[in-house]
């Protein structure tokens, strides 16, 4: 992604240093050709129509071409592909908290593999913050009450500047962290020992149970609730008509605030759970309801509960 | 037009300055010209706030650690610095104090159309400028110049209704000003002042005045709601509260981008005056430098969204807002094509006022191509709310708007007092402004690039080289700074008296005494030629001779 950004970067400064350059000079030229001389009277000009058009149009191709290149980069910075390792991340005043798919937690820092492509499925806990790694030529908002998204694959070893882009308050300057590339084997062995109790979706999984979810989510679709196997990614139908994809935002928001959409068919009788997860649960929970819609040999779900194991057994297409 | 040339210069004749005395009379006065010099003086006070906050910022960030001021207090400068700087320096600067004093003479009018609306304004201004101050005081504001919610809402603890209150209050003063802008450029025009005669000056002016009518109410209603989700928690911005926090950025750029062209718009106005008085030539292609501003009024109403590309808005509407970017892009650089076209062939002086010209040209053309990075969406994503941000918005804001602000200044200057200023140290002060800018803000470009976000009170040691580069710029800017306003003052005492015209330029407020009497004319005056008839008017050197 660097490359990319930044061959558009140096075309950028290229054309900004031959237009300057020839604005000056054209300007320095002038200046001292037609500088004031007795006897010499400045000819008057009206204009001139087809140089203007030259000016106008000239430019505006020239815009459209950056336009369509900052837009083709754009497009890919924001297109994680489908088999990204997702990384959850809560930002919250003045403290990056990130969690790995396989478990492990960390503060202010992440360590990935070189070459593997990284989703960040991000949010934050109180104020606007941007995860900004300047080596990696990305950055985004963090904002509270809804996840955003950014995705990276490191091409080299080293350690880098993670840093918080979008003011927070105090220690804004202090919201700053490591991002650590390794080796893939070495990045294997820090996994290991990382001490994790549990990946992200068995952790959601027992926090599933334990909040009472399957009472209605059943898997043999005759609960109360929607069956939640195999959603996530698909389109919804909703009560009012309209249609929705269950991405991450729809599954956080249908948690916290469960009468926002409510799917064809069903009641609004689920219980609001806003101030009752704290973010590091949520990301368990959507964490888990992906993994349900993972292929069943899917290592997440590999240790799921009698009914989230037998729905998965029963998902025929 | 040989008679008015002809008046005989008596500093004695009775002008605007001395028609009456004492303090009631400025500050009950409904005289453009005065209440354009109270405006004069309020900024000036602003700007060196604003300014002196500036220096306390680049001081702290001459190291790499936080050790000069504390975080907070190094988070409410840069927040002050900003809020003074924009509302109550940029916004009014060449609206309130050229545009205010020069209006009525370049459309041959006794005074605005609303005289005491005019008066209104400033004490508006002055209201909200006090409370500005009082929020200071008493502890001043941590949110940045641009309040983002939620943070301003429901985390900040320092004065943010109050300063909130206080631009709310400065921008009626705006919306007031370019009312009266609006009003008396359509109702008061002089007999044959048609609207293809009028002074470039003018339609930036008209331009700028449409845009802080329909724009600045938008403000007005934002702070509001920041103020009320603020004090009485009502759920608008806050997600928590069930708000929605890009809502905010959308309702604040609606009006902070056009402010942008509030900013620069009235620059280029001056500067489309001062190329043409220098060059001795009527401006290259007059009515698509009339156009392009209010090409750009429109289309910067169009593109506020590219402020938030990272911020969390749909990939969709961030092609249409790039897009939509580069379209305002054009008629910018046709103006700057323009003024480098009116010089072909001109008869070419360098009084000081052509040197900010030159200068803001320059700095201009900078701060426009590097709005063309920030457009792309794909850079974007790397180097928004970094230093570049910083160095692009300032070549706009500083060496454009302010280099205009300054060169309008010392064309005008022997109009509005009737002295002229030191013309050595004009020249010189001009060289400094140039270089101490470029310095100050070319290294920050770098910075942006690597990787350093704006609004850091502390930063990694690699960044330092560059960071002393800019702070060494700032102290020699504020030299250049200062210098004006010394000699400005001296002249008014011992400068040479000025006489009517100067510089030989075109334009009707060249054509009454300088300072001019009351009324601005002791007749009607009917125009019955074209704007920039530089054929008809000698150069000053061939009134000399």
């Amino acid at each position: 992604m660097a490359g990319t950004v930044d061959a558009l970067f140096i075309f950028l400064t290229l054309l900004s240093v031959v237009m300057t350059v020839a604005i000056f000079a054209t300007v320095l030229f002038f200046a001292t050709k037609y500088r004031r001389r007795a006897g010499v009277e400045a000819e008057q000009i009206e204009g001139s129509t087809i140089l203007e058009l030259a000016w106008s149009i000239i430019p505006m191709g020239i815009f459209i071409v950056i336009f369509v290149w900052g837009a083709v980069i754009f497009f890919e910075e924001r297109t994680p592909p489908m088999a990204s390792t997702e990384v959850y991340v809560v930002a919250k005043q003045w403290m990056w908290k990130l969690e790995h798919a396989e478990g492990p937690r960390e503060i202010n820092a992440l360590h990935v593999p070189v070459g593997r492509d990284i989703k960040l499925i991000m949010t934050s806990q109180d104020v606007i913050h941007d995860f900004f790694v300047p080596a990696f030529r990305m950055k985004q908002d963090v904002v509270p009450g809804r996840y955003t998204t950014e995705w990276f694959r490191a091409t080299k070893t080293g350690t880098y500047h993670l840093f918080c882009a979008e003011y927070c308050g105090t220690s804004h300057s202090g919201m700053i962290g490591d991002i650590v590339v390794m080796e893939p084997a070495a990045y294997d062995a820090w996994l290991a020992g990382g001490g994790a109790t549990g990946t992200l979706a068995q952790n959601g999984s027992a926090l599933f149970q334990q909040l009472g979810c399957p009472t209605c989510h059943r898997a043999d679709g005759q609960g109360r609730g929607p069956n939640l196997v195999g959603i996530f990614g698909k389109p919804v139908q909703l009560e009012d008509g309209r249609t929705v994809i269950a991405d991450e935002n729809y599954i956080r928001e249908s948690i916290l605030a469960p009468a926002a959409k409510v799917v064809s068919g069903y009641k609004p009788i689920m219980p609001v759970f806003q101030g009752l997860v704290s973010e590091e649960q949520l990301s368990t929970l959507v964490a888990y309801v992906k993994s349900l819609s993972q292929a069943p040999s899917g290592a997440a779900g590999s240790s799921l509960t009698t009914a989230a194991s037998s729905s998965s057994a029963m998902q025929n297409p | 037009m040989a008679t008015a040339a002809a008046v005989n210069v008596d500093t004695e004749r009775e002008n605007y300055l001395n028609s009456t005395y004492g303090i009631r009379s400025w500050l009950l006065t409904t005289d453009h010209k005065r209440i354009a010099l109270l405006y004069l003086v309020s900024i000036t006070f602003f700007f060196f706030i604003g300014g002196f906050f500036a220096l306390l910022i680049r001081l702290e960030l001459l190291t790499p650690a936080g050790d000069l001021v504390l975080s907070d207090t190094y988070n409410k400068l840069f927040s002050m610095h900003g809020q003074i700087m924009v509302f109550f320096f940029l916004v009014p600067s060449i609206p309130a104090v050229l545009g205010n004093f020069l209006i009525p003479m370049m459309v041959g009018a006794k005074d605005l159309a609303l005289p005491r609306i005019n008066l209104i304004s400033w004490y508006l201004y002055i209201i909200g400028g006090a409370l500005m101050l009082h929020a200071m005081v008493l502890g001043g504001v941590d949110t940045g110049w641009t309040f983002y919610t939620p943070f301003s809402t429901s985390f900040s603890n320092t004065h943010v209704i109050e300063a909130g209150l206080a631009i709310f209050i400065a921008g009626f003063s705006s919306i007031l000003t370019g009312l009266n802008i609006v009003v008396t450029v359509h109702r008061m025009r002089a007999p044959g002042l048609t609207w293809s005669r009028l002074p470039l000056f003018v339609w930036s002016m008209y331009a700028t005045s449409v845009i802080m009518l329909l724009g600045t109410p938008v403000l007005a209603i934002t702070l509001v709601l920041v103020v009320l989700e603020r004090s009485l928690h009502l759920g608008i911005f806050d997600p928590t509260l069930g708000g929605d926090p890009l809502l905010f950025q959308h309702l604040f750029w609606f009006y902070s981008h056009p402010a942008v062209y509030i900013m620069i718009l009235p620059s280029m106005g001056v500067v489309s005056e001062i190329i043409p008085c220098f060059s001795r030539k009527r401006a290259f292609g007059y009515s698509a430098i009339a156009l392009s501003s209010i090409g750009i009024a429109v289309l910067g109403f169009l593109v506020w969204a590219h402020h938030m590309f990272v911020a969390g808005i749909s990939l969709y509407s961030a092609l249409v807002f790039s897009l939509l970017s580069y379209l305002v892009a054009v008629p910018s650089a046709i103006k700057v094509f323009n003024w480098t076209a009116t010089m072909y062939k001109g008869s070419i002086s360098f009084d000081t006022p052509m040197l900010y010209a030159f200068g803001f040209i320059g700095l201009f053309t900078i701060g426009g191509l590097t709005g063309l990075f920030l457009a792309a969406l794909g850079i974007d994503v790397h180097v928004t709310d970094t230093y570049f941000v910083i160095a692009h918005f300032h070549y706009i804001m500083v060496g454009g708007a302010v280099m205009g602000y300054l060169g309008g200044m010392h064309f005008w200057w022997p109009k509005i007092s009737g002295r002229m200023y030191p013309e050595f140290w004009g020249k010189l002060a001009a060289l400094i402004v140039f270089i101490g800018f470029n310095l100050t803000f070319f290294p920050q470009f770098i910075l942006g690039y690597l990787g350093m976000p704006r609004r850091y009170w502390q930063y990694p040691p690699e960044f330092q080289v560059l960071n002393v580069l800019s702070t060494a710029g700032s102290t020699i800017l504020a030299v250049g700074y200062l210098l004006p306003m010394a000699y400005f003052l001296w002249s008014l005492r011992y400068g040479k008296v000025a006489g009517d015209n100067p510089w030989g330029a075109a334009g009707l407020e060249w054509k009454t005494s300088s300072p001019p009497p009351t009324f601005n004319f002791d007749y009607e005056p009917v125009v019955t030629w074209e704007a920039y008839n530089y054929h008809e008017i000698p150069a000053p050197e061939e009134v000399n001779a």
